[in-house]
C-alpha cells in the first residue's frame, strides 16, 4: 500500500504526485508545494507523514479584515507590529512546532512564532504594515494548521488560571523547612551543656523561619477553615489549621521561655507536604475546556448583506431584520426567516436529529444549525441574545450549580474533628485534675500536633490525580479529582443516541439501487476528482473491488453543496442531492443520488453504525447499573435499540432538551446517582444535571458541552473499566485512610501523657506522610493494571 | 566556635538568593511551558540548507 506523503494515509490512485511522492488529496499535495517551494522539506524529515489531512471546506476569513474583530483577538498592538497567539488544535509532533516556528521563512513579515506544544497554542509577532491577520490566518491554513477562532476564546480562557502563587508558597515552604531541618539537627542529636547559647541561636533562627510558613504559605488552611467554620460544616482545613496553630504556638512559647527546642522543622514540613498535596490535586488540562457554551459553537462573524454588498459583521453586531448570507457549512446564529436557496439544515447537535431537515421560504431557521448544500439568504427576527438556542442555554435550570456532593475526606472530616477535639480535651483536663498545669498544656498541644491529619489530607489528592493521568493516558479527560469520587458513585446511566452510542465519524454507506460494472467504475472516476467527504467515503466504499478505469473525462462541474458532474465516457454521470439529479422520490436517509443520462440509478445512504463494541460496553456496565437511553431523535432505530440494552432499560425518543433534564432529575428523585453521557447542545442540561455528565467527542479540541469528564470517542470501549477503575480507586483511598489513622492512633498514645518529644513529631510526620503517598501511588497502579488500564492502548 | 554564627548568616543569605532566582523564574514564565523546549533543541542548523538553496537561485537566476 502506497501512504500518502504528507498525513500518511492510504493513497488510492495515484493521481496526485509531486518530487516522486505520492498523496491522497489535492490538499496535501499542495501543502506540500508550499512547503518545498520554500525549501522547507525539513518538516518531513522529523517524523513520518507529520501532516494532517485539511478541512475540506474553506474557511472565510474576511472577517479579519475588520477592526472591530481584529481588536478582540490580538494580545498587543503598536504602530509597528501586531503579537496574537492562537490556538490550533492539530498540534501533534515536533514537526508541526518546527514547521510553526519557522513561519518566517513562508512570510517575510513573521517577526518570530513560538509554539507551546502542550497549550497547543501559536505565538506570532509579525508586522502589520507588511502583512495582515488575515493573511496569516489564511497562511497558517494554507499549510494545514488551521487556528480555531470562536467567540469564546481558548487562548484568554486558559490565560485565567494560574498556579503561580501556590508555587511561590511552596517555594517559601520548602526553603523553609530545609532551613530549620537543619538548624534543628544539633538538637536530635543532642548538644552538650557549653553549647547551650548556639542552641539558643538555632531555636531564634527557627522561629524566624517559621513565620513566612504560617502567615505566608500556609494562610489558607486559617482562612478557609474559618471559612467552613461560619458554615458549620467542619472540612479537614480545621483541624489542619488548629494542629498547624497549635505547632507554632508551642514553637514560640519553647523558644521565647527557652525551655525547649520547639516543632519548627515539623510545621514547615506539614505546611510544604500539604501544599505539594494541593499542587497535585489541581490538573490542568491546557487544550480542553469543561465550561464551554454556545459562544465557542458559533463563528465570530457572520456575513450581513447590506446596501453595500456583504459585509462581514461580529455576532454581536446582528439586529432583527438583518439580511445574512449563510454558506454551506455555517451554522445559523440567530432565529430568522429563509428568505432564499434551498435549506438542508443539520441539527444534529443541538436536537440530536441525525438527518438534515428541509425547511421552505418563509420557514423560520433556529439558530445553531449548520446549512448543508447551497448558500442561503435570511432575515433575522430574533437578535443573537434571545434565539431559541441561547435562551434555552440561558435558563435557568442550564445554569451550573453546586452539587451537593460530599467527597470522602469531607465526609471523614467531620467526624474527625470532633473526636480530636474532644481526645485534646479530655487529655487537658485529666491533667489539670491532676494539677499539673504544664502537662495538661503540653499534652493538649501535642494532641493537636500529632493527630493533624497530614497523611490524611494527601492520601485523597494523590490517589485520585494518579487516578486522573491514568484516565488521560487513555483519553478520557476529567475535570477534577472530586468528579472521580462522583463517578465511583454512579449507578445509573443515561446514553444520549446520536453522537454518543452512534459514531458519526464512522459513517458507513448503503447502495440501493442497480449499476452494472462499467457504471460503478464511471461513478468512482468522477468521484476520485472531488475533494468532498462524501466523495472520498463513496470512493472508499465502491474502489475496494473497483478500480477507477481509464476513463476520459470532461466537462467536470462541483457545485458546493448540490454535486459533481461530468461526462464520463460519452456518458453523463451525476453525483448529489437528490434535487441536483432530479430524483423524483427521495429515499428515507438517501444522501447521494447517482444519475446517469439522466436516469437514476440509485443513491447511497450513510448510516451511522454503533460505536465499536458498544454491546461489550453496555454489558459490562449494565452488571451493576441501570441503564438508559434518552434521544431526541426518531425512533427508527428503537428495535436495534432493543436488542442491545438490558430489557428493563428505558428507551425514549423525541425528547427535547429540557425533557431529557427533567428526566435525569426524576431519576435522582428516586435516590439514583446519574450519570449522563451525551455529545452535543440538546444534552448540555441533562451533562449539567447528572451527578456525572462524560461528553463524548471524536475530537476533544472541538466543542463539547459543559461537563465533568470528555472522554474521546475511541475510548468508548474503554467505559466499563474506568469505571471499575474508579471503584477501586475509592477502595485505595479507604485502605489509606486507614494507614494513616493507625499511626495517628500511635502518636496519640504518646501525646496523651504529655510526652511528645519534637524528635518523634519530627519523624512519625513525614514517615506517615511518605507511607501513605508511597502505598497510594503503588496500589492505584496495581488496581490499574488489574483493570488492564496499565498501558495506553 | 562563634564562626558558626557567620556560617549560618552566610548559608541563608545564599539559600536567600537561590529562593529570590526561583521567584523571578516563575514570575518571568520559565516554568510556563516545559515541554516545548526539549522538542526545539533538536532541531538542525540550517546552513547547509541554505547554501544549497542559493546554488539552486543561482541555477534560476541563469
Amino acid at each position: 500500500m502506497i501512504q500518502c506523503y504528507h498525513c500518511g494515509d492510504a493513497v488510492s490512485n495515484a493521481v496526485f504526485e509531486a518530487d516522486g511522492h505520492s498523496f491522497c488529496c489535492l490538499g496535501c499535495q499542495s501543502v506540500y508545494r508550499i512547503l518545498s517551494s520554500n525549501n522547507m522539506q525539513q518538516y518531513y524529515r522529523y517524523n513520518m507523514h507529520p501532516g494532517k489531512k485539511k478541512g475540506n471546506d474553506p474557511t472565510r476569513y474576511e472577517y479579519l479584515d475588520e477592526d472591530a474583530i481584529v481588536e478582540q483577538l490580538i494580545d498587543f498592538r503598536n504602530e509597528e507590529i501586531t503579537i496574537v497567539t492562537f490556538y490550533i488544535p492539530v498540534i501533534h509532533c515536533s514537526s508541526c512546532v518546527w514547521l510553526l516556528e519557522h513561519l518566517h521563512k513562508l512570510h517575510p513579515a513573521v517577526v518570530t512564532s513560538r509554539s507551546d506544544f502542550l497549550k497547543k497554542q501559536v505565538n506570532v509577532t509579525f508586522r502589520q504594515d507588511e502583512f495582515s491577520l488575515r493573511g496569516l490566518v489564511e497562511l497558517l491554513e494554507g499549510i494545514g494548521y488551521e487556528p480555531k477562532i470562536t467567540l469564546q476564546d481558548v487562548v484568554k480562557e486558559g490565560r485565567k488560571f494560574s498556579q503561580k502563587e501556590l508555587i511561590a508558597k511552596i517555594a517559601v515552604a520548602g526553603f523553609c523547612f530545609g532551613n530549620s531541618m537543619m538548624l534543628s539537627f544539633p538538637e536530635y542529636f543532642g548538644m552538650g551543656a557549653f553549647e547551650a547559647r548556639y542552641a539558643e541561636f538555632f531555636g531564634w533562627m527557627n522561629l524566624a523561619f517559621t513565620l513566612p510558613v504560617l502567615l505566608y504559605s500556609g494562610r489558607d488552611y486559617f482562612r478557609s477553615a474559618w471559612h467552613s467554620l461560619r458554615q458549620q460544616a467542619l472540612n479537614l482545613d480545621v483541624p489542619l489549621a488548629l494542629g498547624i496553630a497549635a505547632l507554632f504556638v508551642r514553637t514560640a512559647w519553647e523558644v521565647l521561655s527557652a525551655s525547649g527546642p520547639g516543632f519548627a522543622d515539623t510545621l514547615c514540613g506539614l505546611v510544604f507536604f500539604l501544599l505539594v498535596g494541593r499542587w497535585v490535586q489541581q490538573r490542568t488540562y491546557h487544550h480542553i475546556s469543561f465550561e464551554r457554551d454556545y459562544r465557542s459553537y458559533f463563528p465570530v462573524a457572520v456575513t450581513r448583506l447590506g446596501a453595500d454588498g456583504p459585509k462581514p459583521i461580529p455576532l454581536a453586531d446582528i439586529e432583527v431584520g438583518d439580511r445574512l448570507l449563510i454558506r454551506n457549512n455555517e451554522i445559523v446564529p440567530a432565529d430568522a426567516i429563509l428568505l432564499k436557496g434551498e435549506a438542508a439544515i443539520d441539527f444534529s447537535f443541538v436536537t440530536g436529529e441525525a438527518d438534515p431537515v428541509r425547511k421552505v421560504l418563509g420557514e423560520i431557521v433556529y439558530a445553531g444549525g449548520r446549512q448543508t448544500g447551497e448558500a442561503l439568504e435570511l432575515e433575522v427576527v430574533k437578535p443573537v441574545s434571545q434565539s431559541y438556542l441561547t435562551q434555552l442555554w440561558n435558563h435557568e435550570a442550564f445554569k451550573p450549580h453546586e452539587r451537593n456532593f460530599r467527597t470522602f475526606s469531607n465526609t471523614v472530616s467531620r467526624y474527625f474533628t470532633g473526636v480530636l477535639l474532644g481526645i485534646a480535651f479530655l487529655a487537658l483536663s485529666c491533667w489539670l485534675l491532676h494539677g499539673d498545669t504544664g502537662r495538661a498544656w503540653g499534652a493538649f498541644t501535642a494532641v493537636l500536633i500529632i493527630a493533624c491529619p497530614c497523611a490524611l489530607a494527601l492520601s485523597s489528592p494523590f490517589t485520585l490525580s494518579a487516578a486522573l493521568s491514568i484516565f488521560d493516558k487513555h483519553r478520557f479527560y476529567v475535570k477534577n479529582t472530586a468528579a472521580v469520587e462522583q463517578m465511583a458513585a454512579v449507578d445509573c446511566l443515561v446514553f444520549d443516541k446520536t453522537g454518543t452510542i452512534s459514531s458519526p465519524s464512522a459513517a458507513r454507506m448503503r447502495f440501493e439501487g442497480d449499476l452494472q460494472p462499467d457504471e460503478w467504475e464511471q461513478v468512482v472516476a468522477l468521484c476520485s476528482n472531488s475533494n468532498h467527504p462524501l466523495s472520498r467515503e463513496l470512493v472508499k466504499f465502491a474502489g475496494g473491488e473497483r478500480t477507477p478505469g481509464s476513463f476520459s473525462l470532461s466537462e467536470y462541474r462541483e457545485i458546493a453543496g448540490k454535486g459533481i458532474e461530468a461526462t464520463v465516457s460519452d456518458r453523463r454521470v451525476r453525483v448529489g442531492s437528490a434535487a441536483f439529479v432530479d430524483a423524483c422520490r427521495e429515499q428515507p436517509g438517501g444522501s447521494v443520488y447517482v444519475a446517469i443520462d439522466d436516469e437514476v440509478k440509485g443513491c447511497f445512504s450513510v448510516e451511522q453504525p454503533w460505536r465499536p463494541h458498544l454491546r461489550e460496553v453496555l454489558a459490562g456496565l449494565a452488571a451493576s447499573r441501570q441503564l438508559h437511553l434518552i434521544s431526541g431523535d426518531r425512533d427508527q432505530e428503537k428495535e436495534r435499540l432493543r436488542r442491545v440494552f438490558p430489557p428493563q432499560a428505558d428507551l425514549l425518543f423525541h425528547k427535547t432538551p429540557m425533557e431529557k433534564m427533567t428526566y435525569i432529575r426524576s431519576l435522582q428523585d428516586q435516590g439514583r446517582k446519574v450519570c449522563m453521557l451525551g455529545d452535543g447542545l440538546n444534552d448540555a442540561g441533562a451533562l449539567r444535571q447528572a451527578d456525572m455528565g462524560i461528553a463524548i467527542s471524536d475530537d476533544v479540541n472541538n466543542f463539547s458541552p459543559g461537563c465533568d469528564a470528555i472522554l474521546d470517542g475511541a475510548s468508548f470501549a474503554k467505559l466499563p473499566r474506568f469505571f471499575r477503575f474508579a471503584k477501586d480507586v475509592m477502595r485505595v483511598i479507604y485502605l489509606s485512610f486507614g494507614i494513616s489513622l493507625t499511626y495517628n492512633v500511635i502518636g496519640l498514645t504518646f501525646a496523651v501523657t504529655g510526652m511528645l518529644s519534637p524528635l518523634f513529631a519530627a519523624v512519625l510526620m513525614p514517615i506517615s506522610t511518605v507511607t501513605v503517598i508511597g502505598f497510594t501511588t503503588v496500589a492505584t497502579h496495581v488496581y490499574a493494571s488489574k483493570n488492564q488500564l496499565n498501558n495506553p492502548l | 566556635m562563634s564562626v558558626i554564627f557567620f556560617l549560618i548568616g552566610c548559608s541563608v543569605f545564599i539559600a536567600l538568593i537561590f529562593l529570590g532566582a526561583f521567584f523571578w523564574a516563575n514570575k518571568t514564565g520559565q516554568h510556563d511551558d516545559t515541554h516545548t523546549p526539549a522538542i526545539r533543541m533538536l532541531f538542525d542548523d540550517e546552513v547547509i540548507e541554505e547554501e544549497k538553496r542559493d546554488v539552486q537561485k543561482a541555477d534560476v537566476d541563469a
